[in-house]
């Protein structure tokens, strides 16, 4: 096995009284893509915010590469500029062009060379198919085109891991496939993920390992994603994968 | 025709340089104070934004103390604010009449109300654009300079043209005191005088320059507005 990137030890994050996520914990190798699937409510999207510090947790601790994230610690701007997040709304930056949506953390955060940044931004638009709307601001966009902008915004800081929540649960379907074809290249590429996603056909294609998360704690793991989807070893996660299925009788 | 030309004339050497000076003036304390009020106004209004309880930085004791002075400043009527900060004004300025003086009170009275605008205007921007930028990294000044005014600019803008039309007005009213400007001339000339052509000519020119500024300030709105076409 190549070497652990991220570790997250016995997790636990409540919101008031309400136990959100319960006693979490995670090896996450370099390289390797992780789904996690679950119903509706059950803490996939807290979890992967707690992984950079967008909320903050009642216990456990968050590792990567041996070091400590936490939301009130003074390197949490570099720790978080080593997990790249791409949400579910896109949340581009709706005053900027396409390039400035990419460019404007490289250059203001990482103090890069804006010719650099642009160029990579460039570089990187091209391989999604976008290399002639850097200048087109996001209203101009489709939801998979825009979704495709944030995915390289958030690759154009050169993340050591992508968190991505839920990325394609506000698109139409016949754009879900562009998004997810990108997702693809990555994990081809060797991009190191932990993804939040519906799409269970895209989970089994993509997962090295799938994760079932049930009321705030980890219900099955498994390192085999199409035995589990096939046979899934709890009751409840294959009554959850039976939900997506359609039978007439 | 001739007769009128001659009346206008007249009208003109006796009255042309006071009114000029007058919307020389007006203007003068209206974009100055504007000017001093957002010195003022534009760091409360984000420090409202960030210290809010859905904001960045919440902190509960500083967000109300600026709410309460806000809302006092805000509810007191601008003549009697005037009137109240007349030693104050006379400190700074050395007298409590004419343009320059009457900035003091005038920019007292437009900082709460920028404050306000600029706290509506940031909060507009939307949590998860803020939060996409907190995941790159970026810092809360880097969120306030580039995230929280960039994404309000227009906004912002929308702001400033209803700022400058109520301290147009605030300015005028000040002419009850010796304030300088077209309101001081109306008052002088108009109400004192009975020259009511004076009063109605000031009227004139006040709602020319708001319908200019109101203009202006649209159209620089309407170009930086880039989230619909």
């Amino acid at each position: 096995m190549s070497e652990t990137l991220l570790t997250i030890n016995n997790l636990h994050k409540t919101f008031g009284e309400k136990v959100v996520l319960d006693d979490i914990s995670l090896e996450v190798h370099k390289g390797e893509v992780i789904v996690v699937i679950g119903p509706s409510g059950c803490g996939k999207s807290t979890f992967l915010r707690c992984i950079n510090a967008l909320e903050d947790i009642q216990g456990g601790e968050v590792l990567l590469d041996g070091e400590k994230v936490r939301k009130d610690a003074k390197n949490i701007s570099q720790m978080r500029q080593r997990i790249g997040m791409v949400f579910q709304s896109y949340d581009l930056f709706p005053h900027k062009t396409v390039l400035q949506n990419i460019t404007l953390a490289p250059i203001k955060v990482q103090k890069r060379d804006k010719k650099d940044a642009e160029k990579e931004a460039l570089e990187l638009l091209k391989k999604v198919g976008l290399e002639d709307r850097g200048n087109d601001y996001p209203r101009q966009l489709s939801g998979g085109q825009k979704q495709r902008v944030a995915i390289v915004r958030a690759l154009c800081m050169h993340p050591e891991i992508l968190l991505l929540d839920e990325i394609t649960a506000a698109l139409d379907p016949e754009m879900v496939r562009e998004v997810l074809d990108v997702v693809l290249n990555l994990a081809k590429q060797g991009s190191t993920m932990l993804i939040v996603t519906h799409e269970m056909a895209f989970a089994r294609a993509i997962a090295d390992r799938v994760i079932f998360l049930e009321n705030g704690v980890i219900v099955e793991e498994s390192a085999n994603p199409e035995e589990f989807f096939e046979k899934p070893e709890t009751e409840r996660a294959a009554k959850f994968l039976k939900t997506f299925e359609f039978e007439r009788e | 025709m001739h007769d009128l030309l001659i009346a206008l004339q007249a009208f003109y050497e006796e009255y042309g340089v006071l009114l000029l000076e007058g919307i020389r003036d007006t203007l003068y304390m209206t974009l100055l104070s504007t000017f001093f009020g957002y010195i003022i106004g534009l760091p409360m209004g984000i420090v409202l934004t960030l210290t809010d309880k859905e904001g960045i930085s919440p902190n509960r004791i500083i967000y109300t103390i600026l709410d309460v002075i806000i809302n006092i400043t805000r509810s007191i009527p601008f003549l009697i604010l005037l009137i109240l900060l007349v030693p104050v004004t006379k400190a700074l300025v050395g007298k409590s009449y004419g343009s320059t003086a009457t900035i003091v009170p005038l920019t007292v009275a437009a900082a709460p109300l920028i404050a306000r605008m600029v706290e509506s205007s940031l909060k507009e921007v939307n949590k998860g654009v803020i939060e996409a930028a907190t995941s790159m990294g970026a810092s809360k000044f880097r969120i306030i300079i580039n995230v929280l005014l960039g994404e309000a600019k227009t906004s912002l803008v929308v702001g400033t043209t209803i700022v400058l039309g109520t301290v147009l007005g605030y300015s005028a009213m000040a002419g009850v005191v010796g304030g300088g400007g077209l309101g001081d001339i109306a008052i002088r000339y108009g109400y004192y005088r009975f020259e009511t052509g004076i009063t109605l000519i000031t009227v004139i020119f006040i709602v020319a320059i708001v319908q200019i500024l109101q203009g202006l300030g649209m159209l620089v709105a309407k170009k930086s507005d880039h989230r619909r076409t």
